[in-house]
């Protein structure tokens, strides 16, 4: 039985959520910032606690059209992890790494939506090495799989997952940018709710 | 010109003509569609998950196949239409995402399908038309004028089913 009542957390729990968006999604952002060679700032972390159709208008909407990078997780922490990208950063990414001027999703190719892909890796293999270093965890990262569809469709899938436990979705998000070139995304931490527990009752909650 | 109603994530509706009905962003969710073609009656489901019953608590039964398309059939009846005329559409139920794992939690859109196909058999509501499976997401509209039901996909052509 989960220790964690999704509709009964305190600030304590938040908190805690929040500092493991903030350091893990820090460690990702410097990764991006080190391919890149940019710069890139980072916004205070977001932890939510948000009903199915509150899901979707994270990212503009059910409709918008995101770039979506899911591992999943095994190990001492199972679940999901997930890195979006609006058209507009994943069209910036791409081009500022393969040095070309693409617009429109169309005109990806093999190697920029690969390039994309590894772009999710990288920087989610990142935000989850800080997140085993932290809780001492061991967290094992599957190969990466991108989808570039409707947010909706995209977020189904960790949302069925919350489904399993409950009738809400716990986020932690963050997002991160540069105002130059515009790189907005976004980190969604989907544990399944035992790992949840497994996650605080290592930081000693 | 009737309005279009919003079906949300596990989230169920009815209506009568000349309003329709429509789910966006349909991933491995499946979105089924109900009509009674004499009542001009719709209803749609956004199903998130196949069996309610495995799990103890149920606070939102729209969330199931099983006891979603249930409260749906009643709603509908409720609303004046006949449970033993209704047909169905069915779309969505797509893989998001090409894992190349067996994992089960991974297929959860080809079992989204075929919880509400058997469920909808019990029912012994008649399927007309599916647009299932696959691996992109659907906006689906659903007209109780004509019992039409209109799927759009990213880079895709308007298909009528």
């Amino acid at each position: 039985m989960s220790k964690l009542d999704l509709d009964r957390m305190d600030d304590m729990h938040y908190d805690v959520l929040r500092e493991i968006g903030n350091i893990g999604a820090g460690n990702a952002t410097t990764a991006l910032s080190q391919l890149i060679n940019k710069r890139i700032d980072m916004k205070v972390p977001k932890v939510e606690l948000l009903s199915f159709n509150e899901l979707s208008e994270i990212v503009g909407g059910a409709e918008n059209l995101v770039v979506g990078i899911l591992l999943t997780l095994e190990g001492e922490i199972n679940g999901m992890m997930m890195f979006m990208l609006e058209t507009k950063s994943a069209h910036n990414l791409v081009n500022l790494l393969m040095g070309k001027s693409i617009e429109n999703f169309d005109d990806f190719d093999e190697m920029d939506r690969s390039a994309l892909q590894e772009i999710g890796n990288i920087i989610s293999g990142a935000y989850l090495y800080s997140l085993s270093s932290l809780t001492n965890l061991m967290i094992k990262q599957s190969v990466p799989y991108m989808s570039i569809d409707m947010a909706g469709a995209i977020l189904s899938v960790p949302a069925i997952e919350f489904g399993k436990v409950g009738d809400k979705a716990l986020l932690i998000q963050s997002q991160f940018g540069e105002e130059a070139i515009n790189v907005d995304g976004y980190f969604i931490l989907i544990p399944t709710i035992e790992s949840y527990d497994v996650i605080l009752s290592s930081l000693g909650m | 010109m009737g309005q279009m109603i919003k079906v949300g994530m596990a989230d169920l509706n009815i209506c009568k003509f000349p309003d329709a009905l429509t789910t966006l962003g349909l991933g491995s969710c499946v979105g089924v569609a109900l009509y009674d073609v004499d009542k001009k009656i719709g209803g749609m489901i956004h199903v998130m998950l196949p069996d309610s019953t495995k799990f103890k608590v149920v606070s939102n039964p729209a969330k199931f196949a099983d006891s979603g398309i249930e409260v749906l059939i009643e709603k509908m009846a409720d609303a004046g239409a006949n449970p033993k005329a209704l047909t169905a559409k069915i779309a969505g139920g797509a893989q998001m995402f090409a894992f190349s794992s067996d994992n089960d939690m991974l297929r959860i859109g080809d079992r989204n399908v075929e919880a509400v196909k058997n469920i909808l058999s019990k029912k012994g509501i008649r399927i007309i038309a599916e647009d299932t499976g696959n691996n992109y997401g659907r906006t689906i509209e659903f007209y109780t004028k004509n019992g039409k039901l209109l799927i759009k996909a990213v880079g895709r052509d308007v298909v009528e089913i």
